[in-house]
C-alpha cells in the first residue's frame, strides 16, 4: 500500500549539478501563466540545463471554472452554453458533442436538414480553428505577419457566424434536438462565396510559411512522436494522425452526415511537427472539400425536432458520446440518476487535456526554441484543459 | 586634412568633401569661438539625428509592419499617425523608472547607455553628404567594427543586472551571436577596402566616383554585400535573428526589467542601429552620397549628378532600411544553434573565400574602371 | 465475456461495460491492452462518480482498441471511506494525469502513483469539490 501524496514543492528540488565536464548547474524557469507565447494561462515549470530543457512540468488549472460541478444543477440547454467555453475554437463541435449524447440517450431522433447543417457548420468551424492555429504558429516562431492574416480570415468565416447564429466566440448554436435558429436564405451564396475566397489563400499560406527553409527547420524532425506512444498517451486528432494512426472519428464512427461526404483522412509518417503542421494544413484542404459536397444539398424541414422549453428526459445510466473537433475527440460522459433534468455527473474528455501532456514526453532534450515548436504543433486551448 | 591622394581611382567627381571637424580645426588656428561652434554644431547634429531618425524610423516601421500585415498602423495622433511616436516618446519618458529590488543598480543604470553611446558614435563618422560630415578618421571602418563592440556590452549588461533568468538568457543569447556576427561583417567590409585602398569613409565614398562596388567590382562586390547585411540584421538583433528579444520565447529577453527612459534607450539604439547598418552598407557598397556614376561617361554622369548627393544618400540608406524592415515581418526566426551554426560553418567560410578573391581581384586590377 | 473472477456487465451504458472488483484490476489493465483479441490501446477517458447514497466511488474507464475499433467501458468500486484504487498508469501512460484529476476533484488515492498531487487546484487547497458533500464559502445557494 503505497499511496505517497505530493506538492509541486517537492517536484521542484533544489537544482542538481549536471554531469559534464563544465561544472553547470541546473535551473528552474517559470514560463508561467502571463507569457506571450503561452495561448493562455498555462503555467510550464522548466528544468534548464543551459539552453536544454530536461523536464517540462505542466501546472494547469488557471482557467478551471468548475465546469463539470455547475452541470450537475443545469438542464442539458443550459449546459450546451457551457460547452463553448471550453475549447472556445471549436465551439460548435463541443455543442454537437452534447447535443448528439443527449439525442441518443433520450431517444431524440433529428431530420437530415438539421444534421447537414450542423456538419457544415462543424467544418467551417475546423477550418476556422486550423487558420487561427496557422497564424499562431506563425507567431510563435518569429514571423508576426501570418497571426493577421490567419486572423483576417478567422474575421471572414465569423461573419457568417454571425450572420446565422449571431455569436463570433460562444456559438451556443447545436442544441439538443435540433439547431438555434434555422439558416437564412443567402446562407449557400455565402458560404460558397467565403469557400471560394479561401481556397487560393491557403496556398498562398504555403508560399508564405510552409516554403520557408527557416520555418522548416524549426520544424522538421523535432518533436518526434512515434504512433504506440501517442496512443499511449493519449493524443488523438491531427497529433495523432501526424505519428501514423489513421484514428479520425468523422471516418471510424461517423456522425451527421459525414458518411455521405468524400474526405481524405490525412496522415502523416515520422510525427515530427512538420508533419503535425502539414496534417493541419491539409485537413484545411479537406474541409473545404467538404463544405463544398454538402452545401448545395441542404434538405428541406424543421431546425428543431423538440419544443422549446420540453422536458429533456435523460434515463438513468452512463452515457457517453464523442466528435472529432478540431484538436481532437472530444468525449461527453453523462451519468444520470433519472430524476431531475440535470445530470447526476456530468464529465467532459477534452481532447486539449490529453494532448498536453504529450509535451512532457517530446520536449526533454530539446532547446527552449524548439518547446516553442512542440507546443504550437499540439494545438492546445487552455480552457479545454482546465474546463 | 587628409591626402587624398592615396585613393586608388584616377577618375575625377566634381564634389568637394569636407567635414564638420576640418573646419573646426581650420578655425582652430584663428578664431578659437568659432572653432569652439563647429564643435557644439557637430554635437547638436548628432544629438538631432538620433531624436529626428528615432522619431521617423520607429513611425516608419510600424506603417510599413501595418500595411504588410493587412491594416494600417497608426492613424489617429496626427494624420496618419505621424506624431505617434512623438507621443510615445512623452509617455516613456514620463512613465516611472522600475529597477528591480535585488538587481545590480549601478549596471542596470548603465547599460542602456552604453547601448546609446556606441549607437552615437557610429553616427558621427558616416558621410551623408560630401559636406555633411562630422568626423572623418582615417581609420574609419576600423573604428566602426571596434566601436560596435560597445553596443554588445550593454546588451550583456542589460540582461545580466536585471536578476532574471530570462534576461539572462537573452543577454547570453546575445553576446554569443553579436560576437560571431562581427567577424563575417568586418570580412565583408574588408573586401571593400581592399579594392578603395583606404579605411577612412569618406575616402572610400569617392573611391566610388567610377562606379559603386557593389557592380564594379565582379561577383565578389555583390557576395560581400549579401554576407554584410545578413551578418548585420544579425548584428542588430532583428528578425530572423532576433532570439535574444524573442518575443514568444523570452517575453523580451535583455530589456524585459526596463521600463520609461531607459527602455527607450534600447528601443531607439535598435532603431538607430538599424539606420547606421543600412547607411554603412549605401556608404561600402552603394556610393554613399556618390550619384551613379559610370567611368567617365559624361552625359550619364552628369544627368544623375543632378540630384543632389545628400538625396542619393538618404535614397540608398532608405532602400537597405526597409529590406531590413521587411525581413522582421516575413520570415520566422532561426534557433540558436542553427543561428550559429549559419555563422561559423556558411558565412564564415564564403567570406574568407570572397575575401581572397577580391585580393586577387583587387591585385590585378581585376575590376571595371581600374586605374593605370 | 469473463474477464476477471468477479467481474459482471455493468447495466445502463450505451457501450459495452463491464464492472470488475477493485482487486482485480491491476492484473486486468494489461491483459486488456496486450491480449490480441482486445487491444484496448487508447484509455479515451478516466473519471469518478460519487453515489454518495451508497457510499461508494465508481471510477470509469473509456477504452477503444484503434486496431479493432470496439470500445469497452471498465468500471470498479471503491468506498468513500477508504477510496484506494491501483494506478493503471504502468498500462496506459496518459492515466498518470487523469488519475491526479481524479485525486485532485473526488479525492480517489491511487496506490503506486509516482507523482500524486493536486492538478487544477493549490496544493494547499482543503477538500475535494465534485464530492456531493462539498461545501466552502464561496459557493452560492444552488437553485431549485
Amino acid at each position: 500500500m503505497s499511496v505517497s501524496l505530493r506538492t509541486l514543492n517537492d517536484v521542484v528540488r533544489p537544482p542538481t549539478t549536471a554531469a559534464s565536464a563544465l561544472a553547470t548547474q541546473e535551473y528552474f524557469v517559470n514560463m508561467g501563466p502571463q507569457h506571450p507565447i503561452a495561448h493562455g494561462s498555462l503555467r510550464l515549470v522548466l528544468r534548464l540545463d543551459g539552453e536544454t530543457v530536461k523536464e517540462v512540468i505542466p501546472v494547469p488549472g488557471f482557467v478551471h471554472r468548475g465546469i463539470e460541478k455547475m452541470c450537475e444543477h443545469l438542464g442539458p440547454r443550459q449546459i450546451v452554453h457551457l460547452t463553448d467555453r471550453m475549447d472556445y475554437l471549436s465551439a460548435l463541435m463541443n455543442n454537437w458533442a452534447l447535443a448528439m449524447t443527449v439525442e441518443r440517450a433520450a431517444g431524440i431522433a433529428v431530420n437530415e436538414r438539421i444534421e447537414t447543417i450542423r456538419t457544415l457548420m462543424a467544418e467551417l468551424q475546423r477550418l476556422q480553428s486550423h487558420v487561427l492555429w496557422w497564424g499562431v504558429l506563425g507567431m510563435d516562431l518569429g514571423a508576426f505577419t501570418p497571426f493577421l492574416y490567419g486572423f483576417r480570415e478567422r474575421e471572414v468565416i465569423g461573419e457568417i457566424f454571425e450572420e446565422t447564429i449571431g455569436a463570433r466566440l460562444t456559438m451556443n448554436y447545436i442544441q439538443p434536438g435540433g439547431l438555434m435558429y434555422d439558416i437564412h436564405p443567402g446562407f449557400a451564396r455565402k458560404v460558397k462565396d467565403v469557400a471560394r475566397y479561401i481556397r487560393p489563400i491557403i496556398d498562398e499560406y504555403d508560399t508564405l510559411l510552409s516554403g520557408n527553409v527557416i520555418l522548416q527547420e524549426r520544424l522538421r524532425n523535432i518533436g518526434i512522436l512515434s504512433p504506440e506512444k501517442a496512443v499511449a498517451l493519449g493524443c488523438t486528432g491531427p497529433v495523432v494522425r501526424a505519428s501514423g494512426v489513421p484514428y479520425d472519428l468523422r471516418k471510424v464512427e461517423p456522425y451527421g452526415v459525414y458518411g455521405k461526404a468524400e474526405f481524405d483522412v490525412v496522415v502523416g509518417t515520422v510525427g515530427d511537427c512538420w508533419d503535425r503542421y502539414c496534417v493541419r494544413m491539409e485537413e484545411m484542404r479537406q474541409s473545404l472539400r467538404i463544405i463544398e459536397q454538402l452545401i448545395d444539398n441542404i434538405p428541406e424541414g424543421p431546425h428543431m425536432v423538440v419544443k422549446y422549453g420540453a422536458r429533456i428526459r435523460i434515463p438513468e445510466g452512463i452515457h457517453y458520446g464523442q466528435v472529432e473537433t478540431a484538436r481532437g475527440v472530444f468525449g461527453v460522459t453523462i451519468v444520470s440518476d433519472g430524476k431531475g433534468e440535470a445530470p447526476y455527473r456530468m464529465h467532459f474528455r477534452s481532447p486539449s487535456f490529453n494532448n498536453l501532456w504529450a509535451v512532457t514526453a517530446l520536449a526533454p532534450g530539446w532547446r527552449i526554441a524548439d518547446l516553442i515548436a512542440i507546443q504550437s504543433s499540439l494545438d492546445l486551448v487552455i480552457p479545454d484543459i482546465d474546463r | 586634412m587628409m591626402n587624398l591622394a592615396t585613393i586608388t581611382s584616377p577618375m575625377d567627381h566634381p564634389y568637394t568633401t569636407t567635414t564638420v571637424s576640418d573646419r573646426a580645426a581650420d578655425a582652430l588656428c584663428g578664431n578659437l569661438l568659432l572653432s569652439v561652434l563647429y564643435m557644439v554644431i557637430g554635437l547638436v547634429a548628432v544629438a538631432g539625428l538620433v531624436a529626428g531618425l528615432g522619431v521617423v524610423l520607429i513611425y516608419v516601421e510600424r506603417k510599413v509592419a501595418g500595411h504588410m500585415q493587412a491594416r494600417l498602423g497608426p492613424m489617429r495622433v496626427g494624420p496618419h499617425g505621424i506624431f505617434q511616436t512623438v507621443a510615445d516618446t512623452l509617455k516613456l519618458m514620463l512613465k516611472e523608472d522600475i529597477i528591480p529590488a535585488k538587481a545590480d543598480k549601478p549596471m542596470h543604470l548603465v547599460a542602456p547607455m552604453l547601448a546609446m553611446a556606441a549607437t552615437i558614435l557610429m553616427l558621427a563618422v558616416i558621410p551623408y553628404s560630401n559636406n555633411l560630415q562630422i568626423v572623418d578618421l582615417n581609420i574609419g571602418v576600423l573604428y566602426v567594427t571596434a566601436v560596435s563592440g560597445l553596443g554588445v556590452m550593454g546588451i550583456l549588461l542589460g540582461g545580466w543586472s536585471s536578476y532574471n533568468k530570462w534576461s539572462l538568457i537573452g543577454a547570453m543569447r546575445a553576446a554569443a551571436q553579436i560576437i560571431s556576427y562581427e567577424v563575417s561583417a568586418t570580412l565583408a567590409l574588408l573586401a571593400v577596402v581592399l579594392f578603395a585602398g583606404t579605411l577612412s569613409l569618406a575616402g572610400i565614398v569617392e573611391s566610388q566616383a567610377a562606379g559603386w562596388w557593389i557592380w564594379r567590382a565582379p561577383v565578389v562586390g555583390v557576395v560581400a554585400f549579401l554576407i554584410y547585411i545578413t551578418a548585420s540584421t544579425a548584428e542588430i538583433n532583428r528578425t530572423p535573428f532576433d532570439i535574444p528579444e524573442g518575443e514568444s520565447e523570452l517575453t523580451a529577453g535583455f530589456h524585459t526589467e526596463y521600463s520609461g527612459l531607459r527602455f527607450s534607450f534600447f528601443f531607439l539604439a535598435e532603431f538607430i542601429n538599424m539606420f547606421v547598418v543600412s547607411a554603412l552598407a549605401a556608404t561600402l557598397f552603394l556610393g554613399g552620397w556618390m550619384p551613379l556614376r559610370i567611368g567617365q561617361f559624361e552625359p550619364f554622369n552628369s544627368i544623375m549628378g543632378l540630384v543632389p548627393p545628400s538625396i542619393w544618400f538618404l535614397a540608398k540608406a532608405s532602400l537597405v532600411t526597409f529590406a531590413i524592415m521587411w525581413f522582421r515581418w516575413t520570415f520566422p526566426r532561426l534557433r540558436v544553434d542553427q543561428l550559429m551554426r549559419l555563422e561559423w560553418k556558411i558565412l564564415l567560410p564564403i567570406g574568407f573565400v570572397n575575401l581572397a578573391l577580391a585580393a586577387v581581384a583587387a591585385l590585378f586590377g581585376l575590376y571595371f574602371f581600374s586605374g593605370p | 465475456m469473463a474477464l476477471a473472477p468477479g467481474s459482471s456487465k455493468r447495466d445502463k451504458v450505451n457501450r459495452p461495460a463491464v464492472s470488475v472488483p477493485v482487486e482485480a484490476l491491476a492484473a486486468l489493465a494489461p491483459k486488456l491492452r496486450d491480449d490480441p483479441a482486445l487491444r484496448f490501446d487508447l484509455l479515451l477517458d478516466h473519471t469518478a462518480i460519487d453515489w454518495i447514497a451508497d457510499g461508494r466511488f465508481e471510477l470509469i474507464y473509456h477504452l477503444y482498441s484503434t486496431v479493432h475499433g470496439h470500445h469497452l467501458t471498465l468500471t470498479t468500486s471503491v468506498s468513500r471511506e477508504n477510496p484506494v484504487v491501483p494506478t493503471v498508469g504502468a498500462v496506459w501512460p496518459i492515466a498518470h494525469w487523469q488519475e491526479r484529476e481524479a485525486f485532485d476533484l473526488m479525492g480517489v488515492l491511487y496506490d503506486g502513483h509516482a507523482d500524486l498531487r493536486r492538478l487544477f487546484l493549490e496544493d494547499d487547497w482543503e477538500g475535494h469539490p465534485l464530492r456531493k458533500d462539498y461545501k466552502d464559502d464561496s459557493m452560492l445557494g444552488l437553485p431549485k
